[in-house]
C-alpha cells in the first residue's frame, strides 16, 4: 500500500497506482480543455446577452411549449357580441318589471324646499314614488360614506337625483316625472379648485370644516438646496379637463326583489359587483350575503360604471323592495352624461431645477384636483399622481403635494389612468419645455434622467426586483414612428399654413392598487365530469377581454382547448370577493388565481394519476389529454375527468393570489407604493393648420412593456383603444362647463373620436420581460396605454407651431388663439 | 292618437303590427320584437350602436319612425348569417379582435355590411367613411378597419 486517500481510493499495487496516475491525468486535462471551451462559450453568451437578450432568455431558460400562453387567441366572447346575442344590461325583461325614472337637479347647488309628489303618485300606472324621506340609510362610498342616494336638503351638483319613481312602462315613467314639482331656493355654488380652496370658500360638504377632501404630502431631500444647485429652474402651470367616460352603453340595472334566497338580486352594467354589493347592504342596511350581484355584458366602463352604477342599483332596489317587483333603470345619454362621475380635473403647478447638462436636480409640484360634489374615489385617484408626478426620472430632492377639493361641480372618480394622464400631460410636457431652455433635445433630456435597473423613485423605493425598460421601449417606439430624421426634417422652417411636429413622453407606472388597499384576488376552477371546465372570477369582464385571458390561463394549466371552458358572469354570491376590476390589475392579480386554483387541481389529479394509473412522474398537460414526461398519453382528459368523478375525488378549487409587500409613509410619501412596474412610450407625429388650428394625428408609436402578453391581439387591441382615447382627452373632449352646468349633454356636443378622427397608423410594440410577480411573467396594459397620449401630442403640437400650450384640450381655438373663447378661458 | 298599420319584412320575416304614429324603429325593434341585438347608444343619430339596414342602406334606427317602414325590407344583426353560421364579416370581427365591450359591434356590422353589399372592394377610406357615423370607444378602430378589409376580401374570393 503506497499511499491511502482516506475518502475514496485505496490503492493495493503499483500498477493500480500508475493506472489511477493515467486516469487522473486524462480527466486533469479533460477538465482543463473543457474549461477553455465553456468559458468561451460563457464569453460569448455575456457577448450575445447584450446582442440579443431575447434569444439569450430563450436558450439558456427554455419555456415550455404552451398552448395557449402569448397566443393571439379569439376572444371568447366574440360570437356572442357579432351575433346579437349578447346580453347587456338595458337587454334584459322581466316579468311584471317597472320602469324606473329619476327626477334630478335644476341647479348646481340649491336648498330643496319642497317636493310635490302627489299627481305623479296619482298616475295611473305609477307603482311608486320616493325621495330621501324614504330612505332611512341615504349614503354610501367606497371610501368615504358621503354620496347621497338621494339628495335630502341641498343638492351638491346638477346631476343629484331628488327623487324617483316607477312606473308600468318607460312611457308612464318619463310623464310622471315630469308632475314632480320641486321648489329651490338657488345657493351660490363653489367651482374650480382656486375657489374651493379659499378660506372664505362656502362649504360644499355638510358636516366638514372646508373643501379640502384630501392632501397627500412628499418629501425626498431638500428641493430647496436642490434649487440652489440648478442651473434653471423653470416654473410652469398645467390644466386638464374634466373628461366623460363616454362608454357606448348608457348605465343599465335591474333588480329583483326577494328572488330565491336573497332580499335583492341585481343584474346590470356593474363594474365592480362587490363595491356596489356593499353600496346595496349600506343602503338596505342588510347583509352582504343578502345582496346578490350578477353581472351581464358591460358596453365599456373605464373605471366608470362603479360609484354611479351603485346609485343606480341602490335606487332601485328600493323601489324594488317598496313595490314588490323588479325594477329597471336605464339612463338616456344625456342622464349618463350628467350624473355619471368624470375625470378629475387637474391644476398642476411645476418648479422643475436643472443642470445646465439636463440633469434635474429638483422638482416641487402642487397638484389639485376637483373632486366635485362627493369624495367618492378622490383620495385614491391623488394618491396615484403623487407617485407618478415626478415621472420615471431620478430626481434627489423633491416636494409634491396632491390635493382634492370639494366643489359644485360633477363629482370625479376613476377613469383608465386614474391620477397619472393629467401629472404625465404636465411633466411631460415640462420636460420638452425643460430641453427647449437647455438648448438640448427631447431624447436627450429623457436618457439623461430617466429610471434604468436599482433607480430610486421619488418615494425612494429601489427598482431592482424587475427589468427597467424604459430605455428599451423609447428605443423602439421612437425607431418605429421614424423620430429623429422627422424631429430633424420638422425642425426646418416649414413653409406654408401647415406645419408637422413629432413628440413623445414616457412613463412608468404602479402595477395594481399598491398601497391604496389590500390587494389580493381570487378565482374558482370546477372541472365538470365530461372534462367541460367552469371558470368564475371575482374580478369583472369590463369588455377589455378578461374572460378570454382567464380562459386561456384555465386552458394552458390543464392542456385542454379554449372551447372547453366556460368563464361565467361575477356573481358575487358565488365569485371570491377579489377587490375592484381596476388599476391594470386583471391579468397580473386574477390571472395569478386562476392559475393558482388550476395548479391545485393538478395536485389531486397527481395523486390521482399516481394511485389510478400508476404514474408517479411529471404530467405533461396538452392537446385535451395528459402525457407521461416522456411523451407517452396517460389518458385524455374527458376520460380523467369522468374516471375522477366516478372515484369520488374532487377536480374544483378556489385559487388565490395576494400581491407581494408594500409599505408607504403618509407623512413623508416615501415607501414601496407598488410591488412593480410596467413602462411606456409613446410618439405622435402631427399635422397642424395653423390658419384655422385643427390638429390632426397622423401617426403614433405605442411600446409598452406588458412582462408577457397573453395574448398578443389582445393587448395591441388595448393599445389603439388607449392611444385613441388619449387623442380624444387631448384634442376636443369638453363638456362645455358653465358655473356647474354642463352643456354638452350628448355626443352631438361632447365629442369622441371618430374613426375618421384615429391616427392614420399606430404602431402597437409590445416588449416583454417577464416578470416574476405576473402569471407567465405577465403585467399590465389597460391603463398605460391611455396615459401617454396626451402629452405626446401636446409636444408634437409644440413642435410644429413653435408655441407651448398648457391646457387641456388643444382644441381648435386654444391653438389657433392661444385661449379658449368659452367663460372658463 | 289611433295606430297605424305597418307591414315589413324583418330579416327575411314578414311582420305586421299596429303602432303608434310616433314610434321608434328600435324600440319596435327591442321592445315588441324582443330583437336586442339592435342597441340604443345616444337617441339622436350620433353614435350608430342602433344601425340597421333598411332596403340594404344603413340608418340609424333611432331617426326612423316605425310607420316609415311600410312596404320595405329591414335587417338587424340578428339577421347576419344564416341559422348556425356568422356571415365572412361576423367572421372577420372575430379573427381581427374587431370586438371589445361589443356594444358598438351590432351597429359596426351593419354599416360595414351595408358598404360591402355595395362595394366589393372598398379602400379604406371608403370603409371610414362607412363607419364615420358608428363611434366605438373600446379598439382605436383599428382591428375593426382590418376585419372589414378582411371580409371584403374574403367575399371577393367567393
Amino acid at each position: 500500500m503506497i499511499f491511502r486517500n482516506e475518502t475514496t481510493i485505496s490503492l493495493r499495487t503499483e500498477k493500480e497506482a500508475k493506472t489511477w496516475f493515467k486516469t487522473m491525468l486524462f480527466w486533469s486535462f479533460s477538465i482543463f480543455f473543457y474549461s477553455i471551451v465553456i468559458s468561451g462559450r460563457i464569453l460569448a453568451l455575456i457577448v450575445e446577452i447584450k446582442i440579443n437578450k431575447e434569444k439569450f432568455m430563450r436558450e439558456v431558460f427554455p419555456m415550455p411549449e404552451r398552448q395557449q400562453i402569448n397566443k393571439s387567441k379569439k376572444r371568447v366572447d366574440a360570437r356572442a357580441k357579432v351575433t346579437g346575442k349578447a346580453k347587456f344590461g338595458a337587454d334584459l325583461k322581466f316579468h311584471n318589471m317597472l320602469y324606473g325614472k329619476v327626477v334630478r337637479s335644476n341647479y348646481p347647488h340649491a336648498r330643496i324646499k319642497s317636493i310635490n309628489t302627489d299627481e305623479a303618485e296619482a298616475h295611473p300606472e305609477v307603482a311608486v314614488v320616493m325621495t330621501a324621506e324614504d330612505i332611512p340609510h341615504n349614503l354610501f362610498g367606497v371610501i368615504i360614506e358621503n354620496q347621497q342616494v338621494l339628495a335630502e336638503d341641498r343638492v351638491l351638483y346638477i346631476g343629484d337625483g331628488v327623487a324617483m319613481l316607477a312606473a308600468d312602462s318607460r312611457e308612464a315613467a318619463r310623464e310622471a316625472a315630469e308632475l314632480i314639482e320641486v321648489e329651490y331656493e338657488e345657493l351660490p355654488g363653489v367651482f374650480g379648485v382656486e375657489e374651493a380652496r379659499r378660506p372664505d370658500a362656502p362649504v360644499v360638504m355638510p358636516g366638514e370644516e372646508n373643501n379640502q377632501v384630501i392632501h397627500h404630502p412628499l418629501r425626498k431631500g431638500d428641493v430647496e438646496q436642490g434649487m440652489a444647485q440648478a442651473d434653471v429652474v423653470l416654473e410652469r402651470q398645467y390644466t386638464t379637463q374634466f373628461v366623460e367616460h363616454a362608454y357606448l352603453e348608457p348605465e343599465a340595472v335591474t333588480v329583483i326583489p326577494e328572488e330565491r334566497n336573497t332580499l335583492v338580486t341585481v343584474y346590470g352594467s356593474v363594474q365592480n359587483p362587490n363595491a356596489t354589493r356593499d353600496a346595496l347592504a349600506t343602503v338596505l342596511d342588510c347583509d352582504l350575503s343578502n345582496v346578490r350581484i350578477i353581472q351581464d355584458n358591460m358596453g365599456g366602463s373605464f373605471g366608470g360604471k362603479d360609484e354611479n352604477i351603485s346609485s343606480m342599483a341602490c335606487r332601485a332596489a328600493l323601489m324594488a323592495l317598496q313595490t314588490g317587483r323588479p325594477v329597471q333603470l336605464v339612463n338616456t345619454r344625456e342622464e349618463s352624461i350628467i350624473e355619471s362621475y368624470k375625470r378629475h380635473p387637474y391644476t398642476m403647478k411645476y418648479r422643475i431645477g436643472a443642470r445646465e447638462n439636463g440633469e434635474l436636480v429638483a422638482m416641487e409640484i402642487e397638484a389639485a384636483a376637483d373632486s366635485g360634489a362627493y369624495a367618492c374615489q378622490t383620495p385614491f385617484v391623488t394618491w396615484r399622481s403623487v407617485v407618478q408626478a415626478t415621472g420615471p426620472y431620478e430626481v434627489p430632492h423633491v416636494k409634491t403635494d396632491t390635493y382634492g377639493f370639494y366643489t359644485n361641480s360633477p363629482y370625479t372618480g376613476a377613469m383608465r389612468g386614474y391620477g397619472s394622464p393629467p401629472v404625465i400631460f404636465a411633466q411631460e410636457s415640462m420636460m420638452d419645455e425643460l430641453a427647449w431652455e437647455l438648448g438640448i433635445s427631447p431624447e436627450e433630456i429623457r436618457r439623461k434622467n430617466m429610471f434604468a435597473n436599482n433607480s430610486r423613485t421619488a418615494s425612494n423605493q429601489k427598482l431592482d426586483n424587475h427589468e427597467v425598460s424604459l430605455a428599451e421601449v423609447m428605443d423602439k417606439a421612437l425607431e418605429a414612428i421614424d423620430y429623429q430624421e422627422k424631429y430633424r426634417r420638422y425642425s426646418q422652417p416649414q413653409p406654408g399654413d401647415i406645419k408637422r411636429g413629432i413628440g413623445f413622453a414616457i412613463s412608468y407606472r404602479g402595477v395594481s392598487l399598491g398601497a391604496e388597499a389590500i390587494d389580493a384576488a381570487g378565482a374558482i376552477v370546477s372541472v365538470q365530469k365530461d372534462g367541460s371546465i367552469i371558470v368564475y372570477s371575482g374580478l369583472a369582464e369590463n369588455g377589455q377581454g378578461l374572460k378570454t385571458i382567464f380562459s386561456q390561463i384555465a386552458a394552458e394549466e390543464l392542456g385542454v382547448s379554449l372551447d372547453r371552458i366556460t368563464h361565467m358572469e361575477t356573481d358575487t354570491s358565488i365569485s371570491p370577493e377579489s377587490g375592484s376590476t381596476v388599476a391594470s390589475r386583471s391579468t397580473l392579480m386574477g390571472g395569478s388565481a386562476v392559475k393558482n386554483a388550476a395548479e391545485n387541481i393538478k395536485t389531486v389529479i397527481k395523486e390521482f394519476v399516481a394511485e389510478e394509473y400508476d404514474y408517479q412522474g411529471e404530467i405533461v398537460y396538452r392537446d385535451d389529454a395528459l402525457f407521461t414526461s416522456e411523451g407517452s398519453k396517460l389518458v385524455d382528459f374527458p376520460e380523467l375527468a369522468a374516471s375522477a368523478f366516478h372515484s369520488g375525488v374532487f377536480l374544483s378549487s378556489y385559487g388565490w393570489y395576494k400581491a407581494p409587500g408594500i409599505s408607504w409613509d403618509e407623512e413623508t410619501g416615501q415607501g414601496r407604493p407598488y410591488f412593480t412596474y410596467v413602462y411606456g412610450c409613446q410618439a405622435a407625429e402631427v399635422e397642424v393648420d395653423t390658419g384655422t388650428g385643427e390638429v390632426r394625428v397622423l401617426n403614433m408609436a405605442a411600446a409598452h412593456d406588458v412582462g408577457k402578453a397573453i395574448n398578443p391581439a389582445n393587448v395591441r387591441g388595448q393599445i389603439y383603444g388607449g392611444t385613441v382615447m388619449a387623442l380624444g382627452h387631448a384634442l376636443m373632449e369638453d363638456l362645455g362647463f358653465s358655473e356647474g352646468y354642463i352643456r354638452h349633454t350628448n355626443f352631438d356636443e361632447y365629442l369622441i373620436p371618430t374613426i375618421k378622427d384615429a391616427p392614420d397608423n399606430v404602431e402597437a410594440i409590445i416588449v416583454e420581460n417577464p416578470d416574476p410577480a405576473g402569471p407567465y411573467g405577465a403585467k399590465s396594459i389597460g391603463e398605460p396605454a391611455m396615459e401617454l397620449g396626451g402629452a405626446a401630442i401636446n409636444n408634437a403640437l409644440s413642435q410644429a407651431t413653435g408655441r407651448r400650450l398648457r391646457d387641456l384640450p388643444l382644441n381648435l381655438e386654444r391653438v389657433l388663439l392661444g385661449r379658449n373663447l368659452s367663460r372658463e378661458g | 292618437m289611433s295606430k297605424v298599420k305597418v307591414a315589413f319584412t324583418l330579416n327575411d320575416q314578414e311582420i305586421s303590427l299596429l303602432v303608434q304614429p310616433g314610434e321608434r324603429l328600435l324600440d319596435t325593434i327591442r321592445d315588441r320584437l324582443n330583437l336586442t341585438g339592435t342597441k340604443e347608444g345616444c337617441g339622436v343619430g350620433e353614435c350608430g350602436a342602433c344601425t340597421v339596414m333598411l332596403d340594404g342602406q344603413a340608418v340609424n334606427s333611432c331617426l326612423v319612425l316605425t310607420a316609415q317602414v311600410d312596404g320595405r325590407e329591414v335587417r338587424t344583426v340578428e339577421g347576419l348569417g344564416g341559422e348556425e353560421e356568422v356571415d365572412k364579416l361576423q367572421q372577420a370581427f372575430i379573427d381581427h379582435q374587431a370586438v371589445q365591450c361589443g356594444f358598438c359591434t351590432p351597429g359596426m356590422l351593419m354599416s360595414a355590411r351595408a358598404l360591402l353589399n355595395d362595394t366589393s372592394s372598398p379602400t379604406r377610406e371608403d370603409i371610414k367613411t362607412a363607419l364615420d357615423g358608428n363611434l366605438c370607444r373600446c379598439t382605436g378602430y383599428k382591428q375593426i378597419v382590418e376585419a372589414v378589409e378582411a371580409a371584403a376580401e374574403a367575399e371577393g374570393a367567393d
